[in-house]
C-alpha cells in the first residue's frame, strides 16, 4: 500500500528531514566543540558561514516536519475506508504495531522542531548569537528522534495491508478496555471536566504572568505540559461525548472527521501550538534571566518569551472556551438538575 | 578630535597555513580621526587596499583588534558586522562596480534594500542625492550608458544612501582625468565639511598632496612607514 | 514586523529585476519544472476525480448485493430463495434483479442487458446507453437485432437513449422488458441474477450479511463498502505507482536545478560580490536567492497546475487516462467534476517545490558567502 500519494509524500518529507539532520550533525558537533565568538579565526568564520546554511536548511526541513504531522493524521483518517473494521484514524493506526509508535515519534519530532525553530529565530536576532551552541546541542538530540520517526513511519506504511482486519476506537476508548484509553474513558465526566478546566485555567494564568514579566519559562513549560496532558485526557473523558452526543463514544480521533465539522482540528491546532510555545519558553529561560551575560540578548530573549507566553495564553484560553462551549451547546445532557 | 576607528596590532595573512600564504599587513596600529580626510599612501602592493578593507570592516584581521566608535567589531558575527558596516561606511570602488542593467537610481538605492526602510523613502533620498551631484536627469538611465565621471558620481551617491559617517574610496582618481579628479576632490571636501570622515587609498600625487588632505598614512610592504 | 515586510518586498523587487535580466536561463528550468508539476498534478487530479465519481455513483447502489453460487460459480437466485430470506431486521427492501451480459461478435463489445422490476420499457422496446448507441450508430426509432445463444434473432426498437452524462454507469446498458429479457436468455420469470438489499443503518451491514449467509447458504454477499474500499485502493495504488515512476522525473529535475543554481555566470558572481561589498550580508543574498527559487516555484506550480486542470477536466486527461482508467472497448464518455482537495495540493507541493528548494539551497548559499573584500581586491 506504499504506493499512495500521501504516503509517498510523508515518507519523502520524513526521510529528507532525517537525512538533512544527519548531514547537519557534523556541523552541530563542530559548533558544540569549537564555537568561540571572541576568536576571529578562520575556523570560527567557517563555522559562522556554515551556520547560515544549516540554519536555513533545518528551518525549512523542520517546518515541513511540523506540517507533515498534520498530513499524517489527516491521511490516517482518510485511509480508514480502506481497512475492514476501521472507522477513523485509530483503526488505520492499529493495522500493524507501528502505527501509534510512529504517531508518538512524530509528535515528539514536532515539539522538538518547534523548540529548535524558536531558538533559531531568537538566536538570529542577537548580536552575540547566544543560542547557537544550545541550538546545536538540541539538533544533535533531534537527530535520533527524526531517524526514529522516519524508521517507524516506514515500518508502519510497509506493514499496511488491505486484507488485515483492524479494530477501531470502540475497543480502545471504552471503559472496559485495558490501558490508558480505558482508564480515561472510565473517568467520571464531572471529575474530568473539573480537573481539565482547572489545569487549563492554571496554565493560562501562568502564561499571562510570564507574558507580563518576560521571565519564568520553566514554570510555563511545566504548566504547558500539564495542560497538554489534561486537555488530551479531557477530550477522551468528556469533550468527545458532547461532540458525538453519545455517552459512550470517547474517541479523540473521530473528532477529525468531516461529519463532525473537522472539530478536532479546532481543538488540537491551538493546543499543540500553545504547548510547543510553552516548551520553547523553557529553552529560552536561561537566556532571559537577569543574570545572563549580554544585556541586549537577555532583552531579546525576554521579548521572545513574552511572545511565546502570549501564544500559549491564547491557545490554552481558546481550547478552554471551545471545551466549555461544546459542553454548553451539545444536545447531550449528562448532568440534569431536578 | 577623537579617534573614530582604531586598529591595534592588526595583521592580515591571506591563505594562512598554506604554501602560498601572504602577509598583506603586519602589526598595524592606527587611529583615524573623526571628521578628517585621511589618505593611505603607498606603492602598488604595499597593502593600502587591504588596510582599507579592514578599516571599512569588509574583511576581518587575522590578528589584532578593530574598534569603531569605541566598540570592538573585529569579532562580531557577520550579520551584525554587515549591519554595522551598512550604517557606518559608504564605499566608492576603484572600478565603481555598479550593477549593469539597472538604472542609476536603482544602483544608488541598493545598499538600503536590506535595511527595511520603505521603498518610497529610499527612492526619495536616492533622487535627492543624484540631484545634489548634478545627475537628476540621468536617474533612469542605465549605468552602462554613463560616462566615467557620471558613473563615479553615481558611485558616490550610492555610498551616501545610508547616510554613513565614514566614506571610503579606493584609488578614486585612477580612471579620471585632471578636471574630474579636481571635481572629485571638491566633492570629498564637501563631505568632510558636512562632518563626515573620509579615508582614501591612493598613490596619485594629485590626491596625496592635495591641500584638503588632513592626514597621510604611509605604507610600505604591509607595514606603516615613517 | 513592518521592517521585515519592507525588507522582503525590496529583496523580491531586486529578485524580479535580476530574473528579468537573466530571463533566458531561468526559462528552460521553468518549462521543465512546470512540466513535472503538470505530470504529477494531472495524475492526482484525475484519480481524485475518478474516486469522487466512483463514490458518487456507488452512493446510490444498494448496501448489500446477494449472489447465489453453485460449485463456486455464479448461479441464479429464485423467488423461493428470496422468500426464505423473509423479513430481516434492518433491511428496508429486498429486490431481485435481472441482468446479464451479451457479447456482440460484430463489434467485439459486451453489452449489459437489464430488466428492471418497475418502469421498464414496453415489450419489444429498449432504452440504450450512450456507448452502445455510438458503437451501433443508433438513434430513437431505430431497430436493434440481437442473436441469442439459442440462435434466435430478437429485434427491438430503440425507444430512448440514455444521456451522455450518465455514460459512466450506462454506456454499455440496454434496458428491456422483463419478459423480453427472459425470452432472450431463455430464463423463467421467477429467476434473478442477484438481489439488492437496502439496509437502514450502515453500521449493521456486516451483521445483516452474516444473517443472510445463515439463511441461504451457498451465497456470496457483496457489501457496497467493500466495493468502495476496492476502488479506493485500486485508484490509490495506480496513482501512487505513477507518482513513484514520476519520481525519476523529479529526481532528474532536482539535478537540473542543482546544476543550474551551481553554474553562476561571471556576471552573476560579480553582482553578488558587489552586493556584499555595498552592505548586503550573507543572509540578505541567501534570502534573495531563495526568493528567486520561490518565484520560479510559484510560477511553475501555477502554470503546471493550471495546465493539469485544463488537461484533466477539459481534455479528459488524454495523456494519462489509459494508464489509470483500465481497459474496455466501450469507453464511457467521462465528464469529470472539477475538484481540488487540500491534501493533493499539499502533497504536490511536497513532491515538487521541496526537492527544488533543497537542490538549490546549497548552491545559493555558496554564492551568498562570497567575500566582500574580493570585490575590492578585484578577485571577483
Amino acid at each position: 500500500m506504499i504506493f499512495q500519494k500521501s504516503i509517498l509524500a510523508l515518507l519523502f518529507a520524513s526521510g529528507v528531514g532525517a537525512v538533512g539532520a544527519l548531514a547537519a550533525g557534523p556541523h552541530a558537533l563542530a559548533v558544540w566543540r569549537h564555537w568561540d565568538l571572541e576568536s576571529g579565526s578562520a575556523r570560527q568564520l567557517r563555522l559562522e558561514r556554515r551556520s547560515t546554511l544549516v540554519s536555513t536548511g533545518m528551518a525549512l526541513l523542520l517546518t515541513m516536519q511540523s506540517v507533515a504531522l498534520l498530513l499524517f493524521v489527516f491521511n490516517a483518517d482518510r485511509m480508514a475506508s480502506q481497512f475492514v473494521g476501521a472507522m477513523c484514524a485509530v483503526g488505520t493506526l492499529r493495522v500493524d504495531g507501528f502505527g501509534f509508535p510512529a504517531l508518538l515519534a512524530q509528535i515528539a519530532a514536532f515539539f522538538g522542531s518547534a523548540v529548535w525553530l524558536t531558538m533559531n529565530a531568537v538566536d538570529g536576532r542577537c548580536r552575540d548569537l547566544p543560542l547557537t551552541r544550545a541550538k546545536s546541542t538540541l539538533l544533535l538530540a533531534l537527530i535520533p528522534v527524526l531517524l526514529l520517526a522516519f524508521g517507524l513511519e516506514l515500518a508502519y506504511f510497509l506493514g499496511l495491508e488491505a486484507n488485515v482486519i483492524t479494530s477501531c476506537c470502540g475497543s480502545l476508548f471504552t471503559s472496559r478496555a485495558p490501558g490508558l484509553g480505558g482508564d480515561l474513558a472510565a473517568w467520571p465526566p464531572g471529575q474530568a471536566m473539573a480537573a481539565t478546566f482547572l489545569v487549563l485555567g492554571g496554565a493560562a494564568v501562568v502564561a499571562a504572568r510570564v507574558a507580563r514579566r518576560g521571565q519564568g519559562g520553566l514554570a510555563l513549560g511545566i504548566a504547558g505540559l500539564l495542560a497538554f496532558a489534561a486537555s488530551l485526557a479531557g477530550i477522551v473523558a468528556f469533550v468527545s461525548l458532547y461532540v458525538y452526543e453519545d455517552p459512550h463514544h470517547h474517541c479523540p480521533f473521530c473528532l477529525l472527521k468531516p461529519e463532525y465539522g473537522y472539530r478536532g482540528y479546532a481543538f488540537y491546532v491551538p493546543l499543540f501550538a500553545a504547548t510547543s510555545a510553552s516548551i520553547a519558553a523553557v529553552a529560552l529561560a536561561p537566556f532571559a534571566s537577569a543574570r545572563a551575560r549580554g544585556q541586549t540578548s537577555a532583552e531579546r530573549a525576554r521579548a521572545a518569551t513574552r511572545v511565546l507566553a502570549g501564544v500559549a495564553l491564547a491557545g490554552f484560553v481558546l481550547v478552554l472556551v471551545l471545551m466549555v462551549s461544546q459542553v454548553a451547546s451539545s444536545g447531550l445532557k449528562l448532568f440534569t438538575h431536578d | 578630535m577623537s579617534a573614530l576607528i582604531e586598529l591595534s596590532g592588526v595583521t592580515k595573512v591571506f591563505h594562512e597555513g598554506r604554501h602560498n600564504a601572504l602577509v598583506a599587513l603586519e602589526g598595524i596600529d592606527l587611529a583615524i580621526e573623526e571628521g578628517r580626510i585621511t589618505v593611505l599612501k603607498g606603492p602598488s602592493g604595499s597593502g593600502k587596499t587591504t588596510l582599507l578593507t579592514i578599516l571599512g570592516c569588509l574583511a576581518r584581521p587575522t590578528a589584532g583588534r578593530v574598534r569603531v566608535a569605541g566598540e570592538v567589531v573585529s569579532n562580531l558575527p557577520e550579520t551584525f558586522l554587515a549591519d554595522m558596516r551598512r550604517r557606518t561606511f559608504g564605499v566608492v570602488f576603484q572600478q565603481f562596480h555598479l550593477v549593469t542593467g539597472l538604472s542609476a537610481l536603482t544602483n544608488v538605492m541598493l545598499p538600503a534594500y536590506p535595511t527595511g526602510r520603505r521603498h518610497g523613502e529610499i527612492a526619495r533620498r536616492a533622487g535627492a542625492l543624484l540631484h545634489q551631484l548634478g545627475l537628476a536627469r540621468l536617474a533612469q538611465a542605465r549605468v552602462e550608458w554613463l560616462s566615467g565621471g557620471e558613473q563615479q558620481r553615481v558611485a558616490i551617491a550610492r555610498a551616501l544612501i545610508n547616510d554613513p559617517p565614514v566614506i571610503l574610496a579606493d584609488e578614486p582618481t585612477a580612471n579620471l582625468d585632471s578636471a574630474l579628479s579636481a571635481e572629485f576632490l571638491g566633492i570629498l571636501g564637501g563631505l568632510r565639511d558636512e562632518g563626515r570622515t573620509v579615508i582614501l587609498s591612493s598613490h596619485d600625487p594629485r590626491v596625496c598632496d592635495a591641500p584638503l588632505v588632513d592626514h597621510v598614512v604611509r605604507l610600505l610592504d604591509g607595514k606603516l612607514a615613517a | 514586523m513592518r521592517r521585515w515586510i519592507s525588507r522582503q518586498a525590496l529583496l523580491i523587487d531586486y529578485t524580479l529585476s535580476a530574473l528579468a535580466r537573466r530571463g533566458g536561463r531561468s526559462l528552460g528550468l521553468l518549462v521543465v519544472y512546470a512540466g513535472v508539476v503538470f505530470l504529477l498534478a494531472s495524475t492526482m487530479l484525475f484519480t481524485n476525480a475518478l474516486r469522487s465519481e466512483a463514490r458518487a455513483i456507488l452512493a446510490h447502489s444498494p448496501e448489500v448485493l446477494l449472489q447465489k453460487l453453485k460449485a463456486g460459480r455464479h448461479s441464479y437466485l429464485t423467488q423461493a430463495d428470496l422468500d426464505r430470506l423473509g423479513r430481516l431486521r434492518g433491511v428496508s427492501r429486498i429486490e431481485g434483479r435481472k441482468w446479464g451480459y451479451f457479447f456482440d461478435p460484430v463489434f467485439g463489445a459486451t453489452y449489459t442487458l437489464m430488466a428492471p422490476a418497475s418502469n421498464s420499457p414496453g415489450r419489444g422496446k429498449i432504452h440504450v446507453g450512450d456507448g452502445v448507441a455510438r458503437t451501433r450508430g443508433l438513434s430513437t426509432g431505430d431497430t436493434l437485432a440481437l442473436r441469442s445463444a439459442a440462435g434466435g434473432l430478437h429485434v427491438f426498437t430503440v425507444e430512448r437513449l440514455f444521456s451522455p452524462e450518465s455514460s459512466l454507469v450506462a454506456a454499455d446498458l440496454i434496458v428491456m422488458h422483463p419478459a423480453d429479457w427472459g425470452a432472450f436468455f431463455e430464463l423463467p420469470d421467477d429467476v434473478f441474477t442477484d438481489a439488492a438489499l437496502s439496509v437502514v443503518n450502515p453500521l449493521e451491514v456486516r451483521s445483516i450479511a452474516r444473517k443472510v449467509g445463515d439463511r441461504i447458504p451457498e451465497t456470496r454477499v457483496i457489501l457496497r463498502e467493500e466495493i468502495l474500499r476496492t476502488y479506493d485502493a485500486l485508484f490509490d495504488w495506480r496513482e501512487g505507482l505513477l507518482l513513484a515512476l514520476a519520481s525519476m522525473a523529479v529526481a532528474a529535475f532536482a539535478i537540473l536545478a542543482w546544476n543550474q543554481a551551481s553554474g553562476l555566470s561571471v556576471d552573476e558572481r560579480r553582482e553578488i560580490g558587489i552586493l556584499k561589498a555595498i552592505g548586503w550580508d550573507t543572509r540578505d543574498v541567501l534570502t534573495m536567492k531563495l526568493w528567486e527559487g520561490t518565484l520560479i516555484s510559484g510560477a511553475a506550480f501555477f502554470l503546471g497546475f493550471l495546465g493539469a486542470f485544463v488537461h484533466v477536466f477539459h481534455f479528459e486527461a488524454a495523456l494519462i487516462a489509459p494508464a489509470l482508467k483500465g481497459w474496455s472497448v466501450l469507453y464511457p464518455r467521462l465528464v469529470l467534476t472539477p475538484s481540488v482537495d487540500a491534501v493533493s495540493f499539499l502533497t504536490l507541493g511536497l513532491l515538487t517545490v521541496l526537492p527544488f528548494t533543497l537542490a538549490t539551497l546549497v548552491p545559493a548559499w555558496r554564492a551568498a558567502i562570497t567575500d566582500p573584500d574580493e570585490v575590492m581586491r578585484g578577485t571577483t
